[in-house]
């Protein structure tokens, strides 16, 4: 499959957005879907439902292979060493509580610290924060450099013998850093610190593999990796999910179940409690096969190309500044303009059929750590063209002229 | 949707130079607007004297040009009126951001209702009226106002 014909494949291009070719450059907030997304959910619907894991009939057992087999697409996918080391949740956002709820109550105690980084979106703040009420944990957060980079000195420095955890960003949503997530790994492996990398904007723009990276927790978002909402999916090594309690109880996840006790289902049932989201599994399924159809290599080359020329395009305009200017950078293009605030851009490129973030990009530690309370931002996925960017580099003149 | 309706020369202009703008120093009231969509804060300052009369209004804050207007245009309108006029134009404002086509307190002069009128753009613009209304809740809270059970847009 070509790059360049890609576009053809998600029908939401087909459509005109308010009389306007629609410019997608929100894709780091959710990516739009190809047709045989689409299509798996309306077929699974219409000629194949059924609830997964329970019944015995044959809509159930069909159900049943169909839902295993994303997790198998997921596992090689991603390199996992084990198909039970991929949990199914609805969102990155319960991945990454999964975590903090369950190794929390066993690992952390008063006094523990749990590392984080500046450029922490706020599901990989959040979650840890109930942790300084229920456990008296204190929250560390690495700083950002004036580039908007994370560097591994900086991760060393504030590592000290009561770090009980890092999670860390493999991408930041706001600066565009890609994080050296292997090296840092490493480092805290050397220290006993186990690892979660939130990769909501790592998976849909790079390579991975779990196996190499050996990070002990990775949290995947589905919907921004041309899938659909509600899904999520926690990478952890099989040890920690062995080792972890359960997350949440409920059909599903039990073994045996008496008036006197329980005892808890294998993995990876265990973390899967209650009827799951089985047509977004079924169906992201299709996005992963989708993603391998193009390669994500291939995907990965043609974003970095195009972060490259939009950085260029914006860089000519005298009134943008662009906000991150990291080593590493993926696919986000977050920035400002002169005299207009960007929920004022948004409104304006939105009616040219634009459509971008404007505000914190729930990014709140970062955004006052830049002293600014907004930026815009414009991201990448697959579908995107250079013809995208100078669109966005038009409509951001056309709102100098309505401020000037 | 019409930008130029959104954005009309009013609003462009109240965004650019905001009226009193920045705290004074003896305020005896004041409150703050957040947008938790955007961050966007306006905080009011108010001296109200013993006849609830205000006798200064200001704000600071950061926001998008709507919602700078409006915090700038409330200002200027609202000095030197009492409470209970406070309250209508309050209400009378919200009640036209919110569904009714227009203005309908005596209390608002016409060259006014022209300025406040200029905020109804905003009506097209779903996610953007909250931008228009942030600084009119905070100087609801400075006053101490209760919202309507039965209407949230509505102050009692």
């Amino acid at each position: 499959m070509s790059i360049k014909d890609i576009k053809k494949e998600f029908p939401i291009f087909n459509n005109k957005i308010q009389n306007n070719d629609l410019v997608y450059l929100d894709s780091a907030n959710s990516s739009q879907k190809p047709q045989v997304v689409v299509d798996r959910i309306y077929d699974f619907y219409t000629k194949e439902f059924s609830n997964v894991g329970r019944s015995i009939h044959y809509l159930a057992v069909a159900a049943t292979n169909l839902y295993e087999n994303t997790r198998t697409l997921v596992q090689k996918y991603i390199n996992a060493k084990d198909k039970n080391e991929i949990v199914f949740t609805k969102g990155a956002t319960e991945a990454i509580n999964l975590v903090a709820n369950t190794f929390g109550q066993k690992h952390l105690n008063e006094g523990d610290e749990i590392l984080l980084t500046e450029l922490e979106h706020h599901s990989n703040y959040v979650p840890w924060h109930y942790l300084r009420k229920s456990k008296g944990v204190k929250i560390k957060f690495a700083e950002m450099d004036e580039n908007g980079d994370i560097t591994l000195e900086t991760i060393e420095k504030n590592i000290t013998d009561k770090t009980k955890i890092i999670a860390i960003t493999h991408l930041s949503n706001v600066t565009g850093a890609i994080l050296p997530v292997k090296e840092i790994t490493k480092l805290a492996h050397s220290k006993n610190i186990p690892v979660l990398i939130d990769g909501c904007q790592g998976a849909p723009h790079l390579k991975l593999d779990m196996q190499d990276l050996d990070c002990d927790f990775y949290a995947i978002s589905c919907h921004k990796m041309y899938g659909p909402t509600g899904l999520g999916i926690l990478y952890a090594k099989k040890k920690w999910l062995e080792e972890l309690p359960p997350y949440q109880g409920g059909g599903g996840m039990i073994r045996e179940v008496k008036k006197e006790g329980i005892t808890f289902g294998e993995l990876p049932n265990k973390y899967e409690a209650g009827t799951m989201a089985t047509a977004q599994v079924i169906a992201f399924g299709e996005s992963i096969k989708f993603i391998n159809k193009i390669g994500i290599e291939n995907i990965e080359k043609h974003e970095r190309e195009l972060t490259v020329y939009g950085e260029e395009v914006l860089r000519k305009n005298n009134s943008v500044k662009l906000i991150g200017n990291p080593k590493d950078k993926g696919s986000v293009l977050s920035f400002t303009l002169d005299g207009v605030h960007p929920h004022d851009i948004a409104t304006i490129l939105d009616e040219d059929g634009v459509a971008i973030r404007a505000g914190h990009h729930c990014c709140q530690i970062l955004h006052e750590k830049l002293g600014l309370s907004a930026t815009a931002r414009a991201s990448l996925g697959v579908y995107n063209t250079k013809d995208d960017l100078d669109q966005l580099n038009e409509s951001l003149n056309k709102c100098k002229k309505i401020f000037s | 949707m019409d930008l130029k309706e959104l954005y009309q020369e009013i609003i462009l202009e109240h965004g650019k130079n905001p009226r009193n703008l920045g705290k004074f120093e003896n305020f005896n009231k004041d409150a703050e607007g957040y947008n938790p969509l955007c961050g966007d804060k306006v905080h009011v300052y108010l001296k109200l004297n013993e006849n609830k009369e205000i006798e200064d209004i200001s704000f600071e804050g950061h926001g998008c040009a709507i919602s700078m207007a409006s915090a700038s245009i409330m200002t200027e309108l609202m000095k030197d009126k009492k409470n209970p006029e406070v309250k209508e134009i309050l209400n009378d404002f919200l009640g036209m951001i919110k569904q009714s086509p227009e203005l309908k307190s005596q209390l608002i002069k016409e060259d006014e209702k022209t300025k406040l009128m200029s905020l109804s753009g905003v009506k097209q613009y779903p996610m953007r009226v909250k931008c228009a209304t942030i600084a009119w809740h905070a100087l609801a809270a400075a006053m101490n106002y209760k919202k309507d059970e039965n209407d949230s847009e509505k102050f009692i």
